[in-house]
This record gives structure tokens, sequence and C-alpha cells, in this order.
């Protein structure tokens, strides 16, 4: 029962991370030197510029605590944060802007997070795995030499130089686009649909070139290398034409183990996504947790980041499951 | 009949060229299963090549040329100063006319794809009409196959029944010419027996020639009408293999046949000392001389010639005047 | 060793960063992160070949110190998380056992969770008392797994491998078996680590720098484009304070990435691949 043991360790590694992630989020703000409540206090008061009395410090930092959930000994309070967040997604009031739950910033973020990192990561996957199959395929031509050359180029460079060329080109010497993303709100009408797809353009297209380099150069090695099968070379012999080969076989065997790297590079794509939505102050998770850490909001910050490991684990599950769809030697025994 | 004039066939390495057939030249008669033998690196398998017309890079004729006649079609490769000038394109009469079973049968089948797809890929649209998968399916079940076996993939058959696979894959059209390489390899004895008498069948009923190419003596023993003996890029004997097994006559072709076991036999198997000579050095003389029991000064310095010593019985071997 | 043209020209590149960012700094004058040395926003000049920004410092011996502490950072901790990296693989993937399974259950998980998240945390946790070093220990524990998930299975297929059995029927201990025949394999995969790691570290240093949540008083290639951001350098049309760094990191990083697989590309075709 290949398939179903193959389900079932995936589900279970799926658990793993959420529960490791959870406890290591959990316990990250105290192994720390820091004591957020007393950071907490320390801005408040040098931002608003007068001392509290000790009664109401004293009130301050028991409602804090409970805030924070720092009552209680260590295990009642890791129950007690399991509880809450597993169950209920409570993550808390917002500490910058109190009293609005956590939740609520979150649940308007994450569709735009996740639809600008869901398209990008879609068409840099088509482009790259195209082209990559194709330089891979025609592997002798002047064309692959030089999509390998543009591969190699673009690979190494961070997300942050993309954006940052992009804002200069686009953004300031020929302004066609703008500089941050102001999106009001209101109903969702064809124009807005306009301007969404307006705002979006350029932080789209930081992703897909960054990753467009790593899909076409992993793409061409693996077609490049399954050309050589055995397989392959029967194809040819019994007279199959070339378009038929480079799909039908050599592109059907090199996208698994593409489809598999994809699941596994989920996290530093996503990683590339915040650091692009910060620089583009694309209203997206991103961008909360930036503004979360230059307040100081706790809760908000702990909150993005418990539902950026469960979205990206959840992604990878979705991506391990879809792949027995595309091998048959894990579908059937 | 097939006609091998003289062929040179080279291989473009790292390294530089080597001919892997060099000066191959004979008739093979049509309507015979012809058996190639000889050691591995002897050029056995570039021979199928050329005759194939899969001329590819790094593989090129570098002389001489193939001659034969498909449905009245007559189909001729050859090299024409320097450069390599075919009559007809070989590649319409794959697998329609001529077929060829490849040595490594085992991963020559598309993993990710089902039998039947893959069984129909190659032809083109006016081919695939919707009954083919039902000639195909009965086709299948006259070679011992189950007939859910085409809706299988690659891996959920076993190895046996993918050769059978590959047979009926290169027989399915008819072909009046079938070439295999080492189609038993990897195949315990009992399969490769099911494997040969299936061949066999198969020429007798389609009255087509098959050439079938094996280092394993005990194969050629069991089906081959016709015998090719080759050592170190060169044909060595050729001839009836009924000749070939009783009164061989290039001493390698002894040795060949005095290494195969015989049952009621209890004396031990000689093996033949030393190796083929490499391909890649300047070679002189009788390739085989090194190891020759009966080499003599002049094989050391001058080729022996294929010559007809008994009829329709050629070797080459300085010893036989 | 016959080098590709890749590694020919990443070598070239690195070894031109690396002996600038060790030499150049000899010639400096003053502290280049001093500021008010120098008149503001000055253009190019002889004086100042990439002329001054709106903190009056000279950017190029910025850049030069910025290079350097870039290279430094990236180094250092590479030697950490290659050493960390290298240990647990070899360990998983030759031991086995449940040792196996609980170094790869860490190290699965470390590359499931996004890393710059947490470090976004991280940093502003510490923020009060970063010190350039705890950034750096931060990165070893998110840089390690990528690379020990390589070792490892050349670990496994090692093992796997008939020579290791004939060695030891030959009479070799397991320390002449690892030193001769496991090494050399191992020695390739860790190399190209160290230099994929120095890419990962610097990289991610400077992605934290630039949004402002590293360490940014010290001169980085990241630091200094924030400093650049925070004081609108495109807005009033100060460009090369963009530029400059921008374009170094460029070439800074293609040389890295090169280097390691160019050597790669060296080492499988030695080893009889067709690359």
């Amino acid at each position: 029962m290949g398939l179903v043991r193959y389900i079932a360790s995936r589900v279970g590694s799926y658990l793993v991370v959420l529960f490791v992630g959870l406890t290591v989020t959990f316990f990250l703000p105290r192994l720390l030197p820091s004591d957020p409540v007393e950071q907490y206090i320390y801005e408040l008061q040098s931002q608003a510029g007068q001392t509290l009395s000790p009664d109401e410090m004293a009130s301050l930092r028991e409602t804090l605590s409970q805030i924070y959930g720092l009552e209680g000994s260590l295990f009642s309070q890791y129950l007690g944060y399991l509880e809450r967040v597993v169950l209920h997604f409570d993550f808390g009031p917002s500490l910058s802007s109190f009293p609005t739950p956590v939740l609520e910033f979150i649940r308007r973020a994450l569709p735009w997070t996740v639809g600008l990192l869901a398209t990008s990561v879609l068409i840099s996957w088509v482009i790259g795995n195209l082209v990559g199959l194709l330089a891979g395929f025609f592997h002798d031509s002047r064309g692959a030499t030089v999509l390998e050359v543009l591969g190699v180029m673009l690979y190494p460079i961070p997300p942050y130089i993309v954006a940052l060329v992009l804002i200069m080109l686009f953004a300031y010497i020929w302004p066609i686009f703008p500089l941050t993303t102001t999106i009001r709100p209101g109903p969702l009408t064809f124009e807005k649909i306009r301007t969404i797809l307006y705002m979006s353009f350029l932080p789209a297209l930081a992703i897909v070139m960054t990753r467009l380099g790593w899909n076409i150069l992993s793409m061409k090695a693996v077609s490049f290398a399954n050309k050589e099968e055995p397989y392959v070379t029967y194809a040819r012999l019994k007279g199959t034409r070339p378009r038929t080969i480079m799909t039908g076989y050599v592109g059907r065997n090199s996208i698994l183990p593409q489809i598999t790297r994809l699941s596994l590079s989920l996290g530093a794509i996503f990683s590339g996504v915040v650091l692009i939505e910060i620089l583009f102050s694309y209203p997206g998770l991103g961008l909360l947790m930036r503004v979360a850490a230059g307040t100081g909001d706790y809760n908000m910050m702990y909150g993005t980041i418990v539902i950026t490991i469960f979205a990206v684990a959840t992604a990878a599950l979705a991506i391990d499951l879809l792949y027995p769809l595309f091998d048959p030697r894990i579908r059937y025994r | 009949m097939i006609r091998l004039n003289n062929i040179v066939a080279t291989y473009t390495t790292v390294r530089g060229q080597v001919d892997a057939v060099d000066g191959v030249d004979l008739t093979i008669p049509r309507g015979k299963i012809v058996g190639v033998a000889g050691e591995s690196g002897c050029g056995k398998t570039t021979l199928l090549k050329v005759i194939y017309g899969d001329l590819i890079y790094p593989l090129a004729l570098r002389q001489g040329g193939v001659e034969y006649e498909i449905d009245n079609v007559g189909y001729r490769v050859e090299t024409k100063n320097g450069r390599q000038v075919t009559t007809s394109n070989i590649k319409d009469f794959w697998f329609k006319h001529i077929s060829y079973i490849p040595q490594s049968s085992m991963s020559s089948l598309n993993p990710v794809v089902r039998i039947r797809k893959q069984f129909v890929d190659f032809m083109d649209a006016e081919q695939r009409k919707a009954n083919v998968l039902e000639e195909i399916r009965e086709y299948v079940t006259s070679l011992d196959l189950p007939p859910e076996a085409i809706d299988a993939y690659p891996h959920q058959l076993s190895g046996g029944m993918r050769q059978r696979i590959m047979v009926a894959m290169a027989t399915f059209f008819k072909p009046d010419i079938i070439l295999a390489d080492e189609p038993t390899t990897a195949l315990d004895v009992v399969v490769q027996k099911g494997i040969l008498l299936l061949l066999m069948d198969i020429q007798a009923e389609m009255n087509n020639t098959i050439i079938i190419v094996s280092h394993d003596m005990g194969v050629h023993y069991q089906i081959a009408h016709k015998m090719l003996i080759m050592y170190a890029a060169k044909a060595v004997e050729f001839g009836d293999s009924e000749d070939v097994f009783k009164a061989p006559l290039h001493p390698y072709t002894k040795m060949l046949i005095e290494s195969l076991p015989t049952i009621g036999d209890d004396q031990m198997r000689k093996g033949i000392a030393g190796r083929p000579p490499s391909l890649w050095e300047d070679l002189h003389g009788c390739r085989f001389a090194p190891r020759c029991p009966l080499a003599t000064e002049l094989c050391q310095t001058q080729e022996p010639e294929l010559i007809e010593h008994k009829p329709g019985h050629f070797a080459a071997c300085h010893s036989l005047r | 060793m016959k080098m590709n043209i890749r590694l020919k020209i990443g070598i070239i590149i690195l070894a031109i960063f690396t002996l600038g960012s060790l030499i150049l700094p000899f010639f400096m004058e003053v502290d280049p992160s001093r500021q008010g040395t120098y008149p503001k926003n000055m253009p190019f000049s002889l004086e100042h070949p990439l002329g001054t920004n709106s903190l009056g410092q000279d950017i190029f011996w910025f850049l030069v110190i910025a290079v350097r502490n870039s290279l430094m950072l990236g180094v250092s901790v590479s030697c950490v998380t290659t050493f960390v990296a290298g240990s647990l693989g070899l360990i998983a993937g030759y031991v086995g056992g449940w040792l196996d399974r609980v170094i790869t259950a860490l190290m699965d998980t470390a590359i499931a969770i996004p890393a710059f998240p947490i470090l976004i945390v991280l940093s502003t946790l510490v923020r009060g008392n970063t010190s350039f070093w705890l950034v750096g220990v931060i990165l070893v524990f998110f840089g390690w797994p990528w690379s020990a998930r390589s070792v490892r299975s050349m670990a496994l297929s090692i093992r796997e491998r008939e020579f290791i059995s004939m060695a030891k029927f030959s009479g070799s201990t397991t320390l002449e078996i690892v030193r001769r025949e496991v090494f050399p394999y191992v020695y390739a995969l860790l190399v190209v680590a160290f230099i994929d790691a120095i890419l990962w570290v610097t990289t991610t240093e400077a992605a934290l720098a630039v949004i402002g949540l590293s360490k940014v008083e010290i001169p980085t290639l990241g630091s200094i484009i924030f400093w650049a951001l925070s004081y609108n350098a495109l807005f009033i049309g100060e460009y090369i304070w963009v530029v400059a760094p921008v374009v170094t990191t460029v070439i800074l990083f293609l040389g890295i990435f090169l280097t390691s697989t160019g050597y790669n590309q060296m080492y499988a075709t030695r080893r009889g691949h067709d690359v």
C-alpha cells in the first residue's frame, strides 16, 4: 500500500513541523534576555514622555502579563497557548492598535500575501520549467547556452536587489509604477481590480525574476540528464516525433524532482515574498511583521509567525499530496 | 538481402575517434535468423545501429555503406567524399518495416506513461484509429500476455513481461527486418527460452529477417540459422550456424564454442585467456594474434581477409590456406 | 586542475574582492563610518571616486569597509555552519538509526519553517543588545540544514557502496576507510556547501539590514542601502548611493555563485560524469 504509506508519512511530517514550529515560537521570547513586559513599558514611557506611578505600573504589568499569557507555570502557559492558537487562532489583541485582535489584521493581510505568492510562483514555475526543458532538450544549441547564462546570472541575485532595481527603474527613473501600494478599501469593482493588478505588478515581477533563475537551471539540468535515459533513446528509435519525446518522455519525468524541490523551497520562497512585500509596502503579512517589529507589537509578531509557519507547511503538504498524481510509481504498487 | 559494403563506423569521443566497426563486408540473406556473436566491445551493437540507420552523433559512417530493399523501396546509406548520403528516409520505415529491440529493455519503457500509450505514440494519426487498441490487445494476448498488460505502467510488470511487450511493439506491424540487441540478457533461463521461442515463431510465421546480437553462444545455438562472429571490430567468421558450430574454421570461434557447457560433459570449461586489443591503438596484422595458439609471424604483420573457404562458409584466418 | 570558465571568472572576482577588502583599508585616511567628514552629496571626483552621501561619508571607502564586513561575517559564519552541517550530515547518514531520525526531523523542520520571518522577530527581540556576532549565531541556526541534507544523502549512498565492504574485508580500519574512500567525495561537497553558505549568510544579513533590522551602525552591503533609503537617496537623485552597493553586491554574489557551480562542475567531470 505504497500510496497510503506515502500520504501517512507526509501528513506525519506536517504535524511534526507544526508542533515544533509552535513550540519554538512559544519558547522563543521566554528564552531571550529581554522581558517583553518591561520592554513595552519602557517604550511606552519613552514615547509618552512621562512616568507612571508605582500603582499604575503594577496594574499595567498585570494586564500585560495576562495579555501575553505569562501567568502561571511555564507548562500551563504552554498548554494555554496551544489551546488558544490551535483551536481558536486567537493571538490576542494587537498591542499597537489595541484592542483590535491580531486575527483581524491577519485576516485582512493574508489574501494579499497568498494572492501575490500563488500568482508569482505559478508564473515563474511555468515559464522557468518550460524554458528549462527546452534548454535541456536542445542542449547543444546556442539558445540553450544563452538561457543557461541567463539562469546563472539571475540565480544569485537576492530578492531585495531585484526589488530595488525594479523600484529604481520603474518607480523613479521611468515612473510608470507607484512607489508604495495604496489600495483604498471598498467593494470589489472592476476599477478596483485594475488598481490591484497595477499595484501588484512590480512586486510580482520581482518575485518572478528572483525564482526564474532557479527554475531554469534546475529544470535544464534534470532534462539534460533524462535525455540520455534508455527510454528516451528507445522512443527515438521507434520514430516518435521529437516534440512528443520532449514533452511526454523527458518533460513528464523531469517535472517530478522539480515538484519535490518546489515543496522544499517554499520556506525560502516565502522569505523572499516577505522581504519584497516590505520593500514595496505591499499590504500583506510581510508588512504586518515589519510594522509590528518596529512598534514592538509582540502579539502581532507571533501571530504572523504562527500563521506563516502554518501556511507554508500546509502549502508544502498540498504539493506533496499532489505528487502521486504525477508519478504512477507512488500511486500503484 | 542486406548488403554490407566494407563498413567503417566511427565514434567521436572526448579521447578522439575510434572505429567500432572496421571494414565489415558481407551479404546477409533475407528470411533467416542471423546470430551475431562476439565479446563485449567487438562492434556487434554498432553494426546493428548502422543497419538500422541510427547514425546519429557521435556515431558516423566513415566509409562504405549498407544496402537493402524494404517493401520494394531501396534503402542505401553510404559515404561519398566523406559525407554520409542516404537514398531514402529510413526513419519513415522505423518500426513499420524494420524494428529494433534495444539492449537495456528493462528500462526502455517510459516509467510514467501507460504501456498502451507507448504503443501508439509513435504512430501517425491515420494509423491511430479507434480500434488499434483492440488489435494491440489481441496481438499482445497471442504473445502469452494478459490483455490488461497494456493498461498497466511499466513498473507493474515483471522483467519477462516487459521484454515480451518490447517484442510485441517491435513486431506489431509485421516488419521485414527485426534487429534484436541482447534480447535475453538479464532474464532467467526459463524466461529466456520463452522469448527465443517467441522470436522463432514470429520468424516462421512472417518469414522476415531477424538479426540477433548476443554474447551468449547458447542463445545462437538455439535459434540462429546463420552465424556471424565478430572480433575487435572485424568479421572473422560467417556461415550457416550448423557449419559454424560443428566445424568452426576460425580459432576464435573454436574457443567460443568450446566454452559452451554441454549436459553430461564433466570436463572443465576452458575460458579464453587474455583480452581483445584496445581499438584506440594502431593495430597491425590479425587482431586475434596475441591470443591465438596458431599465430605465426605472418599473423602479426598481415591482416587476414574474409574468404569463402567452403561453400557459404567464410573465415578470416591465415591458418586456413 | 583544469578549471572551467565559470570557475575561472568566479575565482577572479572573489580574488579581487578579498584582496581589495584586505589591502585597501590600509590606505584609508579616516574611518569611513564617521559622519560629517566631508561635504555632503558631492559628485564623482578624483578625491572621492564615488562621491559622498547625505551623511558626509565617502561612498567608495564606505563600500570598501562594507564589503569587508559582509565578507568577514559571511566567511566566519559559513565556517561554523559548514562544520555543523558536515558533522551532523555525516553522523546521520553514516551511523543511521534513531540518531539519523532525530537529526532528519530537525533538518526537515528547519527547512520547512521560513527563516526570514523568524529572523525578523529575533532581531527585534534582541534589538537593545544585538551584537553583530549574535546575528551570526542566529544565522548558523538556520543555515545548517541545507548542506546537511546533501552531506547526509552522500553519506548514505557511500555506506551502501560496495567498496566500503571491500575495504572492510581487506582489513582497513574504519578511520582509514573514511579517510581514503569517503572523504574525497565528501570534501568536494563540503567546499561547495561552504561557498553556498557564504552566499546565503551574506544575503540574509544584508536583507535584514536593508529593512533596518540588523545592527545598522556597522557598515555592511545591506546597511549601506538601508541608510541610503532612509535618507531618500532615490528621491533626491543621489542614485550612486544605492547603485554602487547594488552593483557591487550583484558582482560579488555572481562571483561566489560561479565559484560554487564551477567547482561542482569541475569535480563532477573529474569523477567521470558528463555534465
